[in-house]
């Protein structure tokens, strides 16, 4: 399992990456190479070129910018793991990204990398999709946003052009004195990909009733997929979510593989979603209310 | 293309075909046998090495990305010749393998982890060795050597796993 | 021998001698062996199930650059001898590359070599191969039926295999039974898939004409059969003992990559090395284990003793017979477990169909059978509501009735199931977990307990090979081991095999030691290649202990003769007169230390006694324990010699959404006789029930109709990791075999060959009160929450 030969570069800017990518249709970006290199391994990937970008010093960041907090696509999963401002403030991504493969992935895999890659089962996208975020692409024509529900076309299919560059994910972040997150899924074995994924983040007010809710399910759907429930306006119970859930999830076109049943990715979809709702929400409930 | 690794604190300049992975370039160009091929694609962690000190899968990394990167391996854990570290000499102690082809990712992944966390329970030792396959031990007594270690490690203050 | 005697090193807490290199990373692994300009070897997979090779152009590969050679299985076939065929099928041929037909999906139908294995692969792409699809079968029963398309047309079917044998009264056991039921099991087709890929590296010398060959191999008669199918004097074929075997349990047998990368090397003349990657392992290495179809009836009485057994096992050997059918015989020594059943029929299938080709895989065909006999043991608690344990213990072979003639020829020399199964419900407390269990319930998960109690058949012999095919009349399975004494008194130890983490270094340092009352440390132990080495045959069939331990023990007691006869002579006594004691000799008053006698046998021919050889040298060949007789016309014979006992305990809980079973407890109480080395059998024991875990509800190599391989990479096929094995609780006792020199069984099988049967069976009892059955394995999560949804939806709600 050798990969098929190419050319390697390693730019020192991304303008520099974008034109490099634009001159060779079959090139390839190449950040943490940790779904890209199997690939190539198995001669499944053939790219002539590897444009490397995990150095690029703008591209590996975590910052805060006004309602949102924006993450440079070279960053390292394990470094945004590790990282206050994440925990601080993103608590759905903070609980997503343990669920990534083993920590030697992680120590490797960048969170761009993951997004571009638009696995349906990956746990970035989906806690993008969820929080209703958003990701930069950079051209040579200049820089792009995109909002997650536009970016995520299907299965390894993106918006990004051709001779584009992911720079940026911006991650809403909320405000609330009291928020709950849940990150869970369900696979073979730990580590492996998700059949069904689900991500959860509300934010009660003093009396516990729901005032922002944020649901997503992923390796259910082609894409990951936010899903429309509103639980705004009341305290959340289980059986109220349940049947706001079960429609929602009805809805659905799940996919088919020879892992499991579209029946079962239903029934798993609806049941993970609600124990991270539910999880979210006892979460959010624990922390004290403003006397 | 000319590439330099910093192995086990010694530099190498080697030149390689971009497609030659780091596990291969460790393995027949400097000739560190001691990191495995398993399934060259990811999944089985025999090829673990530390790349600036941390566990990553030789496998899935060109060497050509690996410049001027500081890569450690099996051969540079113990202190002296016949000697073993602390966690090489745990590992002896409960048999915490049996063919020895995972053991050194193994003790890789082990020797990262005390490191970070000097006192893990089971299940932070069982999260960090998840990723890296043994068919042949069941993980029991990797899991008891981990344990040893970490125990040996506290009564000794040397708070440092090497 | 009823209580284990005292032992000095035996059974002690001492390390595994071998780790020490391991963990500094020393282990000499086939690839860590490279040879000066050494060529590598790639290899062209077949795209079809079946399919007529029409013509093969190797032009655009051979024009490659660092490209040395493309061989096809035309030209192997008329350059070697057709790989050893085990059963009497003269028509089911198989060469290391595909000729004029292929198989199999993944067959390998062309070898390219070049200078590295990265050019290697680039020209294996660019072999051009033209085929013509041919029919197909994948399924076993389909092969079985005489309409099928044969897999070897001029074999004239798809059977390799079809024996009946009837043990005892079976028809008359079931006429006087109070009740009978039938059932179906499937074994799914899994493997013990080493980390380490198989390898092998040849070099000819054309001058000393010797063919030098290191590989990771384990694997009986190996150098033999290199030697056969390349037309050499077995002299002429050297094989390497000293590599370290990164994991086997069974399938390490790589003849035919060996007698392909021999050939390479002599038509090259340079040393040629295959290491199969990933996906050649997994797709065409020929290392996939039973998959096999067990059709039972069996008569009981209403207190749940059963009196007799119809087994019917249906095996799909793939595409040629490997170890296959062999894999039906060996369980036959071990037919009706460890349970008084009276009377067996038993009617073994081998078929073939186009899949990868089985080889042998921990346990030979012993743990699909175990699951087989248990699920039907379960069967029969239900059918006549006693307690699965109760119903055990009624069938249970009672400790004062050994040594044991079971209705198929085979005597078990010891054991007390009794006692390990009281000792292992007192662990865990059985009414506890039982409550525990319903609490599970209450909460409203699905908990389950499964129970299996099972042998582990060891000392293994070939005696399923006259069995099968009359015309191999082999009784002889040895092994053996030599002993010098150096000059300067120090003990090298000289064994005649590979290792795959079995610790076979230690277990001769540890019995010489015994024997020598010598400090095992004092002991070093090395492997001469096969032209230096006694024959021998392998570590399989859960032997060392017993064969390797034996031969060991053995070669040191004619070495303390030795010292004895020096010892009378000097004594001027007879030599049942001097004392033995801590290497030193004794006669009353009179004694010669350790170096005195190493002195008189290298440097005072003198002072030997007359007739006496000079040094201290001694080897011993053992011979398989009850390997006496071939089998007896109706099919009767003794297989292997010991039997290790096993009783396994598992709480499962099932999230009745998700379907994951979860193992919250596991104990096994393990009874292998005496334990050589106490941390070699704990790993073997935990490591065999991780596998046998595994075979329960991960592991599978899935084929699509058209037989597309579904599992050919880690991402597929999946090994459980430490998250999925749970902390396991192992229950000691110890029956010391009569058999055996210090009353030890084998271990090395332990755990696997129960853990199936005990997995699957607590995750029936989770279910069945939704009346949903699993009866085919592995049982996947996805298939439990299915199951468990669709009973719901037909209301079967407890």
């Amino acid at each position: 399992m050798k990969s098929a030969p190419f050319t390697y570069c390693r730019p020192a800017s991304v303008t520099e990456a974008c034109a490099l990518l634009a001159a060779d249709e079959d090139a390839r970006l190449i950040a943490g190479g940790q779904t890209l290199v199997p690939m190539m391994a198995m001669r499944l990937a053939r790219p002539t070129a590897l444009i490397d970008i995990a150095r690029i010093p703008e591209l590996a960041f975590v910052r805060r910018e006004g309602d949102h907090i924006e993450i440079g696509a070279a960053t390292r999963q394990a470094f945004a793991e590790a990282n206050a401002t994440v925990a601080l403030d993103l608590p759905l991504l903070a609980r997503a990204l343990p669920w990534i493969g083993h920590s030697a992935i992680r120590n490797r895999g960048t969170i761009g990398g993951s997004i571009a890659n638009a696995d349906p089962a990956a746990e970035i996208p989906l806690v993008l999709a969820t929080l209703g975020g958003a990701v930069v692409v950079q051209t040579p024509r200049g820089r792009e946003r995109f909002a997650a529900r536009d970016f995520f076309l299907g299965p390894m299919t993106t918006a990004i052009p051709a001779d584009g560059c992911l720079v940026e994910a911006h991650f809403p972040v909320w405000t609330h004195q009291r928020i709950g997150a849940c990150f869970t899924e369900i696979s073979a074995r730990h580590g492996d990909f998700a059949y069904v994924s689900a991500a959860a983040q509300v934010a009660l007010d003093d009396n516990g009733s729901c005032v922002a809710c944020a649901l997503g399910v992923g390796g259910a759907t082609a894409q990951p997929t936010q899903l429309a429930v509103d639980l705004t306006g009341a305290r959340i119970n289980e059986t109220t979510a349940r049947e706001k859930l079960s429609v929602a999830i009805e809805t659905l076109d799940m996919m088919t593989d020879p892992h499991a049943s579209p029946a079962y990715r239903k029934r798993a979809a609806l049941a993970l979603a609600l124990r991270a709702l539910l999880a979210a929400r006892d979460e959010a409930l624990a922390k004290r209310a403003r006397t | 293309m000319k590439v330099l690794l910093n192995v086990n604190h010694v530099e190498h300049e080697i030149d390689v075909e971009p497609r030659l992975t780091l596990l291969d370039a460790l393995r027949d160009n400097m000739r560190l046998t001691g990191v495995h091929t398993g399934c060259e694609h990811g999944v089985c962690g025999a090829c673990t090495v530390l790349i600036d000190g941390a566990p990553a899968r030789a496998c899935l990394i060109f060497a050509v990305q690996a410049d001027g990167l500081a890569i450690g391996t099996i051969e540079g854990l113990a202190p002296a010749p016949g000697e073993l570290s602390l966690i090489q000499d745990a590992f002896c102690e409960t048999h915490g393998m049996q063919c020895g082809y995972c053991t050194p990712g193994m003790i890789l992944t082990a020797h990262a982890l005390l490191r970070e966390n000097p006192s893990p329970s089971r299940e932070k030792i069982v999260a960090a060795i998840s990723g890296n396959i043994c068919r042949c031990t069941g993980y029991g007594q990797i899991i008891e050597a981990i344990e040893l270690a970490a125990r040996r490690l506290a009564g000794s203050n040397a708070g440092d796993a090497a | 021998m009823n209580a284990p005697r005292a032992f000095r090193y035996i059974s002690t807490d001492r390390r595994v001698r071998e780790d020490r290199r391991f963990v500094v990373g020393k282990g000499k692994y086939i690839a860590d062996i490279a040879a000066e300009a050494m060529l590598h070897v790639a290899l062209v997979p077949s795209q079809h199930a079946a399919a007529r090779i029409v013509s093969i152009d190797a032009s655009r590969a051979l024009a490659l650059p660092g490209v040395h050679g493309v061989v096809d299985g035309a030209e192997l076939a008329a350059a070697c001898e057709p790989l050893m065929n085990g059963l009497d099928t003269p028509h089911v041929q198989r060469y290391p590359l595909a000729v004029g037909a292929t198989r199999y999906m993944g067959e390998w139908v062309a070898a390219v070599v070049a200078e590295t294995r990265a050019i290697a692969e680039d020209a294996a792409e660019r072999v051009d191969i033209v085929y013509e699809a041919l029919p197909h079968v994948i399924d076993a029963e389909e092969a079985y039926k005489s309409s099928s398309t044969p897999v070897h047309p001029a074999h004239g079917s798809n059977v390799l295999l079809d024996r009946v044998f009837n043990w005892g009264d079976v028809d008359e056991h079931f006429a006087a039974s109070d009740s009978q039921l039938s059932l179906r099991v499937t074994w799914g087709r899994n493997a013990t898939v080493p980390i380490e890929t198989f390898g092998v590296l040849a070099q000819w010398d054309p001058w000393g004409a010797v063919l030098d060959v290191n590989a990771s191999i384990q694997m009986p008669k190996y150098a033999d059969q290199i030697a056969r199918a390349l037309r050499l004097p077995m002299n002429g074929v050297r094989v390497h003992y000293d590599v370290d075997v990164g994991g086997s349990y069974g399938v390490k047998r790589g003849i035919k990559h060996s007698v392909l990368t021999g050939y390479l090397a002599r038509k090259l003349n340079r040393p040629v090395r295959l290491l199969e990657d990933r996906l050649e392992n997994m797709r065409s290495g020929d290392a996939h284990g039973p998959e096999r179809i067990f059709d039972i009836d069996v008569a009981f009485n209403s207190d749940g003793v059963i009196n007799s057994m119809k087994m019917r096992a249906l095996d799909n050997a793939g595409a040629y017979a490997g170890r296959a059918p062999f894999q039906l015989g060996k369980p036959i020594g071990a037919i009706v477990g460890p349970y008084r059943i009276k009377s067996v029929h038993y009617h073994a299938i081998s078929v073939t169909t186009n899949k990868a080709v089985e080889e042998a895989v921990r346990g030979f065909g012993q743990s699909p059978t175990n699951y087989a006999i248990e699920a039907m043991v379960d069967r029969v608690a239900e059918a006549v509501g006693v307690d699965r344990i109760e119903v055990r213990r009624r069938n249970l072979i009672r400790s004062d009735e050994f040594p044991y003639l079971i209705p198929s020829g085979t005597r078990y020399d010891s054991g007390d199931y009794h006692t390990v199964v009281d000792k292992v419900l007192t662990h865990v407390n059985w009414p506890e977990l039982v409550a525990e269990r319903d609490r599970l319930r209450d909460e409203g998960l699905m908990a389950g307990i499964g129970v299996a109690a099972c042998l582990e058949p060891s000392g293994g012999n070939s005696s399923f090979e006259p069995l099968l095919n009359p015309k191999n009349t082999t009784t002889t399975w040895m092994e053996s081991c030599r002993i010098n004494i150096d000059a300067l008194g120090d003990i090298n130890v000289a064994i005649h095999t590979t290792s795959s983490g079995q610790g076979h270094e230690t277990l001769v340092a540890t019995a010489v030691g015994e024997a020598l009352e010598i400090d095992p440390a004092r002991i070093r132990v090395t492997r001469p290649d096969s032209l230096s080495s006694l024959p021998g045959n392998s570590p399989v069939g859960s032997r060392m202990a017993i064969m390797l331990g034996g031969a060991a023990f053995k070669a040191a007691e004619k070495l303390k003769d030795k010292f004895r006869a020096i010892g009378a002579h000097r004594f001027g006594c007879a030599v049942d007169a001097v004392n033995y004691c801590d290497g030193n000799l004794s006669h009353g008053e009179q004694s010669l230390k350790w170096l005195d006698v190493v002195a008189i046998a290298h440097r005072h021919f003198h002072e030997l006694p007359p007739g006496a050889e000079p040094g201290l040298e001694a080897s011993f060949i053992m011979q398989t324990p009850t390997g006496e007789a071939l089998p007896t016309p109706d099919g009767r014979v003794q297989m292997y010699p010991c039997h290790s006992f096993e009783f396994h305990i598992v709480l499962v809980v099932i999230d009745p959404e998700l379907g994951k079973p979860d193992l919250r407890r596991y104990v096994i109480g393990h009874d292998c006789g005496v334990v050589i080395n106490p941390h070699i059998v704990k790993g073997m024991t935990l490591g065999g029930i991780a596998h046998g875990i595994g075979a329960a509800l991960l592991e599978e190599f899935v084929y699509d109709a058209d037989g597309q391989m579904m599992s050919q990479s880690f991402m597929d096929y999946l090994l459980p990791s430490a998250s999925e094995i749970p902390h396991v609780e192992i229950v000691h006792h110890c029956t010391p075999s009569p058999l055996t020199v210090f009353g030890q069984k084998g271990s090395g099988e332990s755990g696997y060959l129960g853990a199936p049967a005990a997995v699957s069976g607590a995750i029936n009892d989770a279910v069945r009160a939704l009346g949903i059955r699993f009866e085919k394995l592995p049982i996947r999560t996805t298939a439990i929450s299915d199951a468990i949804a669709e009973a719901k939806l037909k209301g079967r709600l407890p």
